[in-house]
Formats: C-alpha cells, sequence, structure tokens
C-alpha cells in the first residue's frame, strides 16, 4: 500500500504550463499508469467577450480547494494530484483551471478528476464577471443548477 | 468580527470589507444577513433576497442556520461561477 500523495494546489494570477506541471508530478517515477488533465479555457461563443474578471476570495480559495483535493485523495487511490486556478483578466482562449491527476488505473484517475472540476465549480470561492466589447461595466456571470446537479451526484 | 464582501455583494454594498460589532442576539449567518440588511439601501440591495446569497465563517462554508460564534471573519458572496 502506498502512502496518500500530498496534493499540489496554486491560486495564482499567471498562466501554467501543462507539459511542466505534467513533468513535475511523473518525474522519477515509474509506478503511474494513468494520467488525466483538465483544462478549462475561457471561451467565447460569439465573439462579444473581451475578457472574464475573476475575483476569488484569497485564502479561502486555497483551503477550500485544498479540502476538496483531500475528499479526491480519499475516495480514489491517487498517486498524484495538481489543482491550479487562476484569478484576474483573462482573455478568451486563455487557461483558466487545470486539474491533473494520476492513479495506477485510468478509472481512478478520470473518475477523481471529474469529481474535482464538478465541485470546484460550486464550492471554489471564484466568480467571473464578463467583460464585452465595446459595453460599460459587464455582467457577473450566474451559477448553473446543472453544476449543482454535478456536484450531488458524487454525494 | 471583519466582513467581507465579493462579486455583486461588493459591488451593491460599496465596501469589499469592513469590520462590525453586531449585538450578542445575532447568533447565526441568516441573523447576521438581517442585520447587516439593515444598515443601509446597499446592504437592503445586497441582501435582498436571501436565496442567492452564500457565507463563509473564518472561510469556511456555513449555512443560514450556523452559528458566527467567535468568527474573525464572515464572508458573503453569490453562488460561486468558478472552475
Amino acid at each position: 500500500m502506498t502512502s496518500q500523495p500530498a496534493p499540489s494546489v496554486r491560486v495564482q494570477a499567471d498562466d501554467f504550463d501543462v507539459a511542466h506541471e505534467q513533468a513535475l508530478l511523473t518525474q522519477d517515477r515509474k509506478d503511474i499508469g494513468a494520467l488525466v488533465s483538465f483544462i478549462g479555457l475561457c471561451r467565447d461563443e460569439d465573439n462579444t467577450l473581451e475578457a472574464l474578471e475573476l475575483e476569488h476570495y484569497p485564502g479561502m480559495a486555497e483551503a477550500e480547494i485544498s479540502r476538496v483535493a483531500g475528499e479526491a485523495i480519499e475516495r480514489w487511490p491517487l498517486q498524484g494530484l495538481t489543482v491550479i486556478h487562476r484569478f484576474g483578466r483573462i482573455r478568451p482562449g486563455e487557461q483558466i483551471v487545470f486539474v491533473l491527476t494520476a492513479a495506477r488505473h485510468r478509472a481512478d484517475a478520470f473518475a477523481a478528476a471529474e469529481f474535482l472540476m464538478d465541485y470546484l465549480k460550486t464550492r471554489a470561492p471564484f466568480w467571473k464577471k464578463e467583460q464585452r466589447a465595446g459595453s460599460a461595466p459587464g455582467d457577473w456571470v450566474s451559477a448553473k443548477s446543472e453544476d449543482d446537479s454535478a456536484a450531488e451526484r458524487w454525494r | 468580527m471583519k466582513a467581507l464582501y465579493f462579486a455583486w455583494v461588493r459591488e451593491r454594498i460599496g465596501l469589499s470589507e469592513e469590520e462590525i460589532a453586531p449585538p450578542g442576539e445575532v447568533v447565526t449567518v441568516r441573523q447576521l444577513i438581517e442585520w447587516l440588511s439593515r444598515r443601509g439601501d446597499g446592504y437592503a440591495a445586497a441582501f435582498a433576497n436571501p436565496a442567492t446569497i452564500r457565507a463563509a465563517v473564518d472561510k469556511r462554508h456555513a449555512a443560514a442556520d450556523a452559528p458566527i460564534g467567535a468568527a474573525r471573519e464572515v464572508a458573503f458572496f453569490p453562488p460561486m461561477t468558478g472552475g
């Protein structure tokens, strides 16, 4: 039985490098069989979005993501786990969130990554405001009930 | 204790944080919201629909009936839209 990994959780304004994060997690390891990575991007569906302004609750954002990461490690036999969430101004096409799970087998890596994203959406204290091209202040993105039901199914 | 406000709660109140001293009969998160709502029009607008307000006590999610106890920090914000 291997010991539980310490998750790497980061909340930052800067962009992240997926290949670098993957190399950090797999460095000097030969026992990992599956890596699943999820990258959430800033999406502009009708070519009117200038940028998203992501507000967060410093301190609680890190703490809450760490709590969710701890739950994932309790539920699935993970060998490594990285979660990065950005804040600040993010333009369409840029990366917002990153989840990387490592396990011996793919089912655990997939399930844990999906669980993490479903829970981050409803529990991590971040709020998106849309800045539309040519328009004044912009609107806060509303929470979706689908996100709540996606998180509920893990109970 | 310190009160923190985020997203449109912050915008409606016009403050991101402030020091508050609620009276002893304010025991739960819900009662604190009711007490804050009476502080002015911005507060009343921010807390007009309590169903859309989420709260955290000392950086942990807290339900409306949770006690605020000896919390150092209470935060109010809309449902989260990260990820």
